[in-house]
């Protein structure tokens, strides 16, 4: 069986989105969402783990007996964790401060594991280093839409580094997007529209084959 | 007045699910029906109480002298994975019952964020062994209220008509929404309380 590496990367974005196909690792998908350069940071320490964490189970893949796979791949996630957490807190400081204790969670994201149990177990380096990469955009991709839309709201304006957009508010901004129920109302609202997209999609193309 | 504090602050003020972000997952998976809630809300008391003891021990006895602070995140994913299988084998055998009520809930609780997230609290807050234990507690007794209320919500729906696009995880989170607005209630009731 030999599947296009390109496939393994492009899934991640629509066919198996990890937030809202898969509906898992939400927790720092909400938590984390409050701003667009907390999404971001949060989004590369993700990509980062889940390829180094699919291309080692991959390659040990052959030699690890099933019965201890889940201790094994835990170990093999948690190394790349500490690697982020200790390069983060040496060089962005602020970043860490603010992510905190969600950024030794990526270790229990159930996103990592499962590409390891479903798909880096079973399949060869490149193909996991390209499902790692590409499920891990995906997931940043979600990550800076959300943050996107609640930064928006919550604070009238996206604010990386210096850039502002809008310039000044154009709108009294709503707080309460910031807070812990607009983010849960939030993404769920975003997969409502999305479920009527892909309903709206599958009834077209229904049409189509009559 | 510390443990009260804590208490309170697990259980309404910080809630793990509503107020934190933790213990997202298995919130909405396993929160179709109020009897397995129950198994699971049970469970993760237990080893969320357990592993908060476990590791601030770990954490004072080991790690700290030895000044391993950077081995903390394997450390106490090892600690909590063990502590997870170790239950399960007792109450194979002492509790036989309950083991075949929890059934796949007790291996889940090992991906549950909200128990490595609260043993990560407790350092970053440094409370010792007992405060530790007692966080653990109020926090899993919190996410329990949590699953429990919204177990008996999910229970009503059946009976509904609900929209084809809204059915499942959408309404579920719009749900967890409305309550964790109920429960931003609690922040400044307790605040004017105790300040």
């Amino acid at each position: 069986m030999k599947r296009s590496v390109f496939y393994d990367f492009i899934k991640g974005f629509i066919e198996e989105n990890p937030t809202f196909r898969l509906v898992i690792g939400m927790c720092p998908t909400l938590a984390v969402t409050t701003s667009v350069v907390n999404g971001f940071w949060m989004g590369l320490s993700v990509i980062f783990v889940l390829v180094f964490a699919n291309v080692f189970v991959s390659l040990l893949r052959k030699v690890t007996p099933d019965e201890i796979r889940l201790p094994v791949f835990v170990i093999l996630i948690a190394t790349p964790v500490v690697i982020v957490e200790l390069v983060m807190k040496a060089y962005l400081p602020a970043m860490y401060e603010i992510l905190g204790i969600f950024v030794p969670l990526i270790v229990v994201n159930c996103i990592i594991i499962a590409r390891a149990e479903a798909f880096a177990f079973k399949h060869p380096v490149l193909n996991s280093f390209a499902d790692g990469l590409g499920i891990g955009s995906g997931f940043t991709a979600n990550l800076i839409l959300i943050s996107a839309i609640r930064e928006f709201l919550g604070t009238g304006q996206i604010t990386v580094g210096s850039f502002r957009f809008p310039q000044a508010p154009l709108f009294e901004p709503a707080a309460v997007m910031l807070t812990p129920p607009g983010g849960f109302i939030c993404l769920g609202l975003l997969m409502a529209i999305l479920n009527v997209l892909l309903a709206r999609r599958e009834r077209k193309m229904k049409a189509q084959a009559v | 007045m510390e443990i009260i504090a804590i208490i309170l602050g697990g259980v309404l003020i910080n809630n793990f699910v509503f107020m934190q972000y933790l213990g997202l997952c298995p919130f909405v998976g396993v929160s179709r029906q109020l009897e397995t809630a129950l198994g699971m809300s049970g469970a993760v008391v237990f080893v969320m109480t357990m592993a908060s003891a476990v590791t601030a021990a770990l954490e004072i006895y080991v790690l700290a002298p030895l000044g391993l602070g950077y081995l903390r995140t394997i450390a106490y994913i090892l600690v909590i994975a063990s502590f997870v299988q170790l239950v399960e084998i007792f109450m194979k055998k002492a509790a036989p019952g309950l083991y075949k009520a929890l059934g796949i809930y007790l291996p889940l609780i090992t991906t549950n964020c909200a128990v490595l997230g609260v043993t990560m609290l407790n350092v970053r807050r440094s409370y010792g062994i007992l405060l530790s234990t007692l966080n653990g507690l109020a926090g899993a007794l919190g996410w329990s209220l949590a699953i429990i209320i919204f177990a008996g919500i999910r229970e009503r729906w059946r009976l509904m008509d609900i929209p084809k696009t809204l059915e499942g995880f959408p309404l579920a989170l719009i749900s967890t929404g409305l309550m964790s607005l109920a429960f931003l209630g609690f922040q400044n009731l307790f605040k004017a309380a105790f300040h």
